[in-house]
């Protein structure tokens, strides 16, 4: 399957830190209101339209759960 | 799309088990992207301290040695001289290699063991519930230090990185941070600069990471990276301390 979002998070693994929604430069990183298995809200990028895939929020984040891509 | 940050080969796949916004786990991240980056992974030998991070060998996806509580530059220097053509690391906290290891660190680098330690300092104990570390700062509130640190009684934050720097046999020695981004970046090229002179047989490296440990400090984990950098960052200055040509 075609990769075509920018921002993927591993829900599962996230513990709801908010780490990554303070460095977001286009602040669109937000806690969602589902909670996961463990019972932590995840982090979320709903407008994915305006990631500008540099990173910084997988490069703070304490548990892997976000990988970043950029188009070619 | 091209994948600009994902999940590094040399992490295996079990979800860490540490407290929401501890920074182990950016360190745990570095560490496995630098020996991916250096492509090592089949050569290295790493060694799992006591403390928080004492299951770092179910995390990291190279051959592990668990040591008992400091004792992992010794384990590692065993290691080492039995297969000096492999990558020895060992990865420790402030209470595990500036309180009851202080002696193996010191003399490990004295030696000039050629290893990389990877030094994690929380200025408290994490795992026995956040006791007076070494490293505690001066006024810091712990569950045996109460109304704070007083130097009259408990004396003054060890500094682990100035001590080993002036030891003939230390080859690299930095200290770097992770609370913030650009941060991180100096603490991962500071993590691989320690493997590299390794790699080179320079001598002893050792990267002192100041780290949070939100659960023990009473924050939230935002607030724990602010504390770090207000309050850890003035104590304990960053920066590289020795590096042999």
């Amino acid at each position: 399957m075609e990769q075509v979002k920018r921002v993927v998070f591993d829900e599962e693994r996230c513990k709801g830190c908010e780490l990554c929604t303070t460095v977001c430069p286009k602040n669109i990183v937000k806690m969602a209101d589902r909670i996961n298995s463990h019972g932590y809200h995840p982090a979320e990028v709903a407008a994915q339209e305006e990631c500008i895939s540099c990173g910084l929020c997988a490069m703070i984040c304490p548990d892997v759960v976000i990988r970043v891509y950029r188009p070619e | 799309m091209k994948l600009v940050a994902g999940y590094p080969d040399s992490l295996t796949e079990k979800p860490f088990h540490y407290c929401p916004g501890c920074t182990h786990g950016i360190i745990h991240r570095l560490v496995a992207e630098v020996i991916d980056e250096l492509g090592i992974r089949e050569e290295t030998i790493g060694v799992a301290p006591v403390g928080c991070s004492v299951l770092a060998y179910e995390y990291f996806d190279v051959d592990m040695f668990e040591a008992s509580h400091g004792r992992a530059p010794a384990v590692a220097t065993g290691v080492k001289r039995v297969h000096p053509d492999k990558i020895v690391f060992t990865y420790q906290g402030d209470g595990d290699l500036a309180s009851i290891g202080t002696a193996e660190i010191i003399h490990a680098a004295n030696r000039g063991e050629k290893i990389t330690t990877i030094f994690v300092n929380n200025a408290i104990y994490g795992m026995t519930g956040g006791q007076m570390a070494p490293t505690t700062l001066v006024g810091q509130k712990t569950t045996t230090s109460p109304f704070g640190r007083d130097t009259n009684t408990a004396g003054h934050p060890i500094k682990i990185s100035e001590m080993l720097s002036v030891l003939d046999g230390s080859a690299y020695i930095a200290r770097v941070s992770v609370h913030d981004p650009k941060h991180i970046r100096q603490a991962k090229k500071a993590i691989k600069k320690a493997f590299q002179v390794q790699i080179e047989g320079k001598g002893f490296a050792l990267v002192e990471v100041l780290s949070a440990c939100p659960t023990n400090w009473g924050m939230a984990p935002v607030e724990a990276v602010k504390w770090l950098a207000d309050n850890m960052v003035p104590t304990y200055p960053l920066g590289e301390f020795k590096e042999v040509e």
